[in-house]
């Protein structure tokens, strides 16, 4: 029998313990979002529109620093400058376009994720089409040449005729051979 | 004609594999900046040895002269900085520093520590003037003409084979046409 003094200590030690597992989970959660976090800034915006752009926009360039990570993603120090750059140009009501010429112009085409279409990058738009096309008609080619020619009837001449009579007996041959009543004759022999 | 097909798979072979064999010698951190033959972007800003004037690109020399993007946190820095103390001793031309990113006391520091080719180093503490002039780390060294354009960028780390390779012939052009 425990005493309520007993049960309230153990109890109490079982929230503490409880409270101790609560703690070190949030620890955990916390150490596995960390990365997520590196990249927050503390940007207020005027409405939901401007922070939505500056969203898609932080998403659309590229980090020059850390190449292969957008500017959201990057913890680089360029990129937490751009960051606020867009930022400040957007809350000073600058459109898309013309942030994507800011940059442009300081970081040449390297910085968009999407590059822009022109005479240099048509084979990086149209390239894939360009070898689906290729496929599709090589595709195209095995199954002309996979599909069964029409018959024609073949024209024997005597000399085929015969030869086809022997081979067609040779055949008979070996398929008597082959086959076990055949060999059971030869074993009875 | 039938026989000529069966080497288009080597031919589609050797086209990629050249590709590839060139893009093995291509460096993907050394972006083509869009900035040569631009002017010099204009701003406002202090030094690191007189933090409470500030200068503008009217300051700047009106000969050709060397941009040094540096900060004390940079390693390549320290390491170019014998090759730009040299250039300076020499009297090459001058060397302007961008103190990028950096803190005014760490950027006194290492001065005093290392040693400056720097005629002075205007402090781009927030990175401002880094991105008018594209740049995405330090170091970075830029060519400046006469007229204050840009006319070649290096990216990185400057050792003796690029200052000598790539460096001085673009100095040596800017000095020849100013000269004239």
């Amino acid at each position: 029998m425990t005493t309520p003094a007993a049960m309230t200590n153990s109890r109490r030690g079982a929230i503490g313990s409880v409270r101790i597992l609560l703690q070190l989970a949030t620890l955990v959660l916390l150490c596995l979002t960390a990365n997520a976090w590196s990249a927050i800034d503390t940007f207020e915006f005027e409405n939901d529109e401007q922070q939505h752009r500056f969203r898609t926009l932080s998403n659309e360039f590229r980090c020059p620093m850390c190449q292969n990570t957008s500017l959201t993603g990057s913890g680089g120090g360029v990129a937490e400058d751009l960051r606020r750059e867009i930022y400040l140009m957007i809350v000073d009501g600058k459109t898309d376009e013309e942030i994507k010429q800011f940059m442009l112009e300081r970081y040449g085409d390297f910085i968009f994720y999407k590059p822009r279409l022109m005479t240099e990058t048509l084979l990086l738009w149209f390239g894939p089409l360009l070898f689906l096309l290729l496929g599709g008609w090589i595709v195209l080619g095995v199954i002309k040449r996979a599909r069964p020619q029409e018959q024609q009837a073949v024209v024997l001449d005597d000399a085929d005729q015969e030869r086809l009579r022997k081979l067609l007996a040779g055949v008979d041959r070996l398929n008597r051979i082959d086959s076990p009543d055949e060999q059971d004759k030869s074993d009875n022999r | 004609m039938s026989r000529l097909k069966l080497f288009i798979p080597v031919g589609v072979f050797l086209v990629l594999a050249l590709l590839l064999w060139r893009g093995l010698y291509l460096d993907p951190r050394t972006l083509p900046s869009v900035l040569i033959d631009k002017p010099l972007p204009e701003f406002e800003l202090p030094t690191v040895e007189h933090a409470d004037r500030l200068i503008s690109k009217a300051d700047l020399p009106k000969e050709p002269f060397l941009l040094n993007v540096w900060g004390s946190y940079c390693l390549p820095c320290l390491q170019e900085n014998p090759i730009l103390k040299a250039a300076a001793e020499k009297d090459v031309l001058p060397i302007i520093g961008i103190n990028y990113k950096d803190k005014i006391n760490l950027a006194l520091m290492w001065m005093d520590d290392n040693g400056s080719p720097f005629e002075f180093s205007v402090m781009d503490a927030d990175g401002r003037l880094g991105i008018d002039l594209g740049v995405y780390g330090a170091p970075e060294t830029f060519v400046i003409d006469g007229n204050g354009v840009i006319r070649y960028k290096h990216i990185g780390v400057i050792d003796y084979q690029s200052w000598q390779e790539e460096i001085m012939p673009a100095i040596e052009a800017v000095k020849a046409e100013s000269l004239n």
